[in-house]
């Protein structure tokens, strides 16, 4: 039973600080803000969830000392920050940074509530 | 559904009361008797019978952890390629959803998603602007989106 437990935990945490390296990986190496985002809200949300788990786990199986502080910090982890990449995004748009130019179709540039708001800036 | 609830937790209180032993397990057992009482009187309540919607509610959450770990092999997927080809944009996506909350929790799972990320809902709440790293493919996010997710919100809220 230990030692199924500390597999899981190796493979846990390992797991979390790979997704971690890739999200930093991907923020270098993406062209613009919209897909820097995608890699830093997916990748760095699950990397940080699985090594809280394995943390979790961790000190569960050694010393039976079960953390439910770290239970609640992966529900909130869960929960912002998808919400963070959204307002990032969000306000990278509406203060007006340019698309990658090998971007194909833009349909909020024709969105009526964003027409409205360009002519009041001009 | 919240009145269903309080009714069952009263019904569990009562349990204790009538058999004189108050310890968790005789408020579990007076619970579940309640939940049978329940059941069994459902057509006199407006909405359905709650115990659906919590199974609604853990189907919803499944889903987002599934979401979670297929977009991030789809992000390694579009960042280990040596060769950046993907092909970027953002799309409009009409949504039939009504309720502040389900429109949360469907731009939060469509982020969660492989390769689509929320940048803009509209003020009348009835279209999402999505960017997506592979336009390409938007198609067939669009019905996955249509198919799985606003059927599971569905599911809740009904």
């Amino acid at each position: 039973m230990n030692e199924i437990a500390n597999i899981a935990i190796i493979v846990l945490i390992i797991i979390g600080a790979f997704l971690s390296l890739v999200a930093a990986y991907g923020v270098i190496r993406l062209p613009d803000i919209y897909t820097r985002n995608h890699a830093a809200s997916k990748s760095a949300t699950l990397g940080v969830m699985s090594i809280l788990l394995g943390t979790l786990l961790f000190f569960y199986v050694k010393d039976g000392f079960f953390n439910s502080r770290v239970l609640l910090g992966i529900v909130f982890i869960f929960m912002t920050s998808p919400v963070a990449g959204h307002l990032i995004a969000r306000a990278a748009y509406n203060s007006g940074v340019k698309l990658w130019d090998q971007s194909v179709q833009d349909d909020l540039k024709n969105a009526p509530h964003m027409k409205k708001s360009a002519s009041k800036d001009q | 559904m919240a009145f269903q609830i309080l009714l069952n937790v009263f019904l569990g209180f009562m349990w204790m009361f009538l058999t004189g032993s108050y310890e968790p397990v005789a408020f579990l057992k007076g619970y579940l008797f309640g939940l049978l009482i329940i059941f069994t009187f459902r057509r006199f309540f407006d909405s359905r019978f709650y115990l659906l919607r919590v199974v609604a509610v853990i189907n919803l959450l499944f889903i987002f952890i599934k979401e979670l770990i297929l977009a991030n092999i789809g992000v390694l997927k579009v960042l280990l390629k040596p060769k950046l080809d993907m092909r970027p944009g953002i799309f409009a996506y009409p949504t039939v959803l009504k309720e502040d909350w389900e429109i949360m929790v469907l731009s939060n799972l469509i982020t969660l998603t492989p390769g689509t990320l929320v940048v803009d809902v509209s003020p009348d709440n009835k279209i999402l602007y999505i960017h997506a790293i592979d336009i390409e493919d938007a198609k067939e996010t669009i019905d996955s989106i249509k198919n799985t997710f606003e059927k599971a919100i569905m599911e809740v809220s009904r």
